[in-house]
């Protein structure tokens, strides 16, 4: 045949590689933090504070991205940040992709008042305004990692859900469907087997978007001081402490916000590529 | 006299591959005429028809030839030159008359705005030309249809709007890209005559797009074969079915079934017949390659 | 029990394999749907009777939304009759569940309009095939697997690929291969040649006559083109609207349509001729 239908081939793009490359450093760095880190995150030298990186005046090449205001070098604490983040991400992100794509996955295929139960449990649940949803979970959980995680997964399911739902919606009208009852397919089977292939491309897009909002969950809380113990070397407590020395020392907000910018867009941006490679129509 | 349009030597490729999607095409048509490009999914027939109106996707272009409309070269033309003339002199009757229609607006503006827009018009001069139109494409009730949204409307009703906005600022060349392939036969039938009535009152050249011989053999006076991007075949309509003269156009019309004899129909096209034009087109690319 | 043994006997001359009465199906309407309440039903088939004698092919024609697909896929029980009966083999299969079709199933197949869409796009053709056989305990499955592309002319190398690495022909030829494998009795075939281009066309029918020779199958064959009606079936159903308005041996029916609507379809079928009458 001469008319190149099947040649296509869809160039694997930049940004898999460039938000993977980033992501794979910052994993490895959060791996490792203890080690890598050239500090005591919390060890606070109030003579050499607010140091300012190396390449300025005055600076001190012991403390390359120069000190906070306690004296605390901010490198270090960008590493052990990042072990913060990536747990949160991970756990967080994980969770929330497997509890709702489940009910998603259950709602969309099974339809009927599996559907109707599950969807209006979306949309009540939709209804509560995220961020005070978090606080008052916060409140009553008490402050900590797990409290942080289980916030996320209680106010994020539904983000899964819906997306899921819709799209296991979509494939259960396809006709391979039918070909399964066809072929007499029990219908759990065809959940598993047919459907859940063709919608994980979805899931996975959806879990390393999460896994970005879990990460900017846990910096907006640490920012409101909701997070961990308050000095502990998260991006959003960094954050909020830079921001009161913004004119004094730039780098001690700059540098966290940079880091915390480039994961969540690598985060996206990873998924995306994933779906295009994972989608054999495409590829 | 020349011909109203003419293409020559038409050669297109896809970004990234270095073989033509179309390869040096060439054909004219006289005002008043009716050519059929045919050819199955690939043959790259649809490409022409939008070559010539400059909506090819942005993923190929043209190398080489030139497309003369009533004898200005559009490929020397500056775009917006070029977006200007086609616009006021040819129009398109697209396939799927669902997708054509913007689905939230009512059918009024999308049949006035051009002539409002690109032709000057008065609204309520524009206005009353889609009665005149509608009434034209035999739609009972024009205002009704004129406030209805497309979805309100069923595909026949929806393919006459389209031919009716597609005649609307009385083109001299009309590009129909499969208009009735969505379509039941018994509506097929019905559009096909209308096409064919408005061509004929207005003395419209148009190119007809479609992979069906038997809707060839009913609105064109000549058609052209295709494959692989590639005329193979021009004939006149009358002469081609009586016997065409290249063996994978014999086969495509053997293939095409035929309720009236169903024992000698559907004679499958054979493996032989495809690789001997595929061999065909590409020496043919390699003659090229030579001259070029 | 006299009277019995003559019905039986009838039955036996006539073979009925797929019979069923009175089919209806209705869906709700969901655009018409109040906002507190149930939405209207609108109906889809109103009540169609029809046999379906073993190994003879019918033809169920008809424009776009006259309901035939909805007719093929109700027998095959994939979607729920409002009312009626549906026998297969015998038996009334209207209001088993999908556990007690489940051994049924085997025996009635299906193949797709689209094939893109029914073959599942992340598993490859080998898989495809040999999956339905898995499921109902077949053996010697790779075997069965070569044989049915054989018997649909695919080279077996064609199991390792992936559906949109093929044609549209020899997807569409992979779905008929998964049908047959299974050794079914009966198959519907969904508008399976509309998608594709004449070449390839012609090459799925002439399979599927060979096929319903070879293997003595029962065939339904849905298509709104009644050239390709004419080429395959013994009998044909035209629909409109979801009622029966012609039913009869194919031969009768295209040499002398009763119904109006039968003869306005073929009327508009544009033959490859320009000389044809009534243009």
């Amino acid at each position: 045949m001469l008319d190149g239908r099947g040649s296509i081939n869809r160039r694997l793009g930049a940004r898999l590689w460039l938000s993977g490359i980033w992501l794979g450093i910052m994993a490895a760095l959060a791996l490792f933090a203890p080690m890598v880190s050239p500090h005591d995150p919390l060890a606070q030298d109030l003579f050499a504070g607010r140091l300012p990186p190396f390449w300025m005046s005055g600076s001190d090449p012991a403390y390359v991205l120069g000190t906070d205001s306690l004296g605390r070098d901010v490198l270090s604490r960008l590493f052990h940040g990042a072990q913060i983040a990536f747990s949160v991400a991970l756990v967080a992100g994980l969770a929330t992709a497997l509890v709702g794509s489940l009910l998603g996955l259950l709602a969309g295929y099974m339809r009927g008042w599996v559907d109707i139960v599950i969807s209006r449990l979306v949309d009540i649940w939709m209804a509560f305004p995220p961020v005070l949803f978090a606080i008052l979970l916060i409140a009553v959980l008490g402050t900590g990692l797990t409290s942080i995680i289980i916030a996320i997964i209680v106010i994020d399911w539904t983000r899964f859900c819906r997306v899921v739902r819709a799209e296991a919606m979509n494939q259960s009208a396809m006709d391979y469907v039918a070909s399964a009852v066809v072929a007499g397919r029990p219908r759990r089977d065809i959940l598993w087997r047919e459907i859940l292939p063709n919608v994980l491309p979805t899931i996975v897009a959806l879990l390393t978007l999460e896994m970005g909002i879990a990460v900017i969950v846990e910096a907006i809380l640490s920012f409101v001081n909701l997070s961990i113990s308050t000095d502990a070397p998260t991006w959003g407590g960094m954050i909020a402490e830079g921001r009161t020395s913004i004119h004094q020392a730039w780098w001690v907000l700059a540098f966290p916000l940079g880091v915390l910018f480039l994961t969540v867009l690598s985060f996206s941006q990873f998924g995306e590529g994933l779906k295009d490679r994972f989608d054999p129509v495409l590829r | 006299m020349s011909a109203f349009l003419t293409v020559n030597s038409l050669s297109a490729v896809l970004h990234g591959f270095d073989q033509r999607v179309l390869r040096s095409v060439s054909f004219s048509i006289d005002t008043g005429e009716v050519l059929g490009l045919v050819g199955e999914s690939g043959a790259g027939k649809s490409m022409i028809g939008k070559a010539i109106l400059g909506i090819l996707p942005s993923a190929i272009s043209i190398i080489e030839g030139e497309i003369l409309l009533n004898g200005e070269d559009l490929q020397k033309m500056r775009p917006a030159d070029r977006r200007r003339l086609v616009g006021a002199t040819a129009a398109l009757i697209p396939q799927d008359p669902l997708t054509a229609l913007n689905p939230s607006r009512r059918i009024e503006p999308q049949i006035t705005n051009r002539l409002v827009d690109i032709l000057g018009w008065s609204k309520s001069d524009a206005r009353v030309r889609a009665m005149e139109l509608l009434n034209e494409v035999h739609i009972d009730s024009p205002e009704r249809v004129m406030g209805s949204y497309p979805h309100e409307l069923s595909g026949g009703m929806r393919q006459r709007v389209l031919i009716a906005s597609a005649f609307a600022a009385n083109p001299k060349l009309v590009i129909a890209d499969e208009p009735t392939t969505a379509l039941d036969v018994t509506v097929q039938k019905q559009i096909l005559r209308l096409i064919r009535e408005l061509q004929a009152r207005h003395a419209t050249a148009m190119v007809f797009v479609t992979h069906d011989l038997g809707v060839v053999s009913k609105v064109c006076q000549r058609l052209s074969v295709l494959y692989g991007g590639k005329i193979i075949e021009n004939s006149r309509v009358p002469d081609f079915f009586k016997g065409p003269r290249h063996a994978y156009s014999r086969a495509l019309l053997a293939a095409t079934p035929k309720y009236t004899d169903p024992d000698a129909s559907l004679l499958p096209v054979d493996d032989a017949v495809i690789e001997a034009v595929a061999a065909e087109v590409l020496a043919a690319d390699k003659e090229w390659r030579h001259g070029a | 029990m006299a009277h019995e043994t003559v019905a039986e006997q009838l039955d036996t001359e006539r073979d009925v394999l797929f019979s069923a009465s009175g089919l209806e199906v209705a869906f709700p309407d969901m655009a018409a749907k109040p906002v507190f309440g149930r939405a209207p039903m609108v109906r889809i088939l109103n009540g169609i009777d029809l046999e379906i004698t073993r190994g003879s092919v019918l033809g169920i024609v008809g424009g776009s939304g006259s309901g035939k697909s909805t007719l093929g896929r109700a027998l095959l029980r994939l979607v729920e009759p409002t009312a009626g009966t549906i026998l297969f083999d015998g038996r009334d299969i209207t209001d088993l569940n999908e556990d007690a079709l489940r051994p049924i199933r085997r025996r009635m197949q299906m193949i797709f309009q689209d094939p893109m869409s029914s073959l599942n796009p992340r598993r490859r053709v080998g898989a495809i095939i040999a999956d339905p056989m898995q499921m109902h305990g077949f053996d010697h499955i790779s075997t069965r697997v070569d044989e049915a592309l054989d018997h649909v002319g695919l080279p077996r190398s064609f199991r390792s690929r992936y559906p949109h690495e093929l044609s549209g022909g020899q997807r569409q030829r992979v779905g008929i291969a998964r049908a047959i494998a299974l050794k079914p009795e009966f198959i519907l075939a969904d508008e399976i040649v509309s998608g594709l281009d004449v070449s390839s066309q012609a090459q799925v029918l002439n399979v599927l006559a060979e096929l319903v020779e070879e293997l003595g199958l029962t065939l339904a064959f849905i298509s709104h083109d009644l050239s390709v009606i004419r080429r395959l079936c013994d009998t044909v159903m035209v629909l409109q609207r979801g009622d029966v308005v012609e039913y009869g041996d194919a031969e009768g029916v295209f040499a002398a349509p009763k119904a109006a609507y039968t003869r306005e379809l073929l009327d508009a079928i544009p033959l490859p001729d320009p000389q044809q009458s009534g243009w």
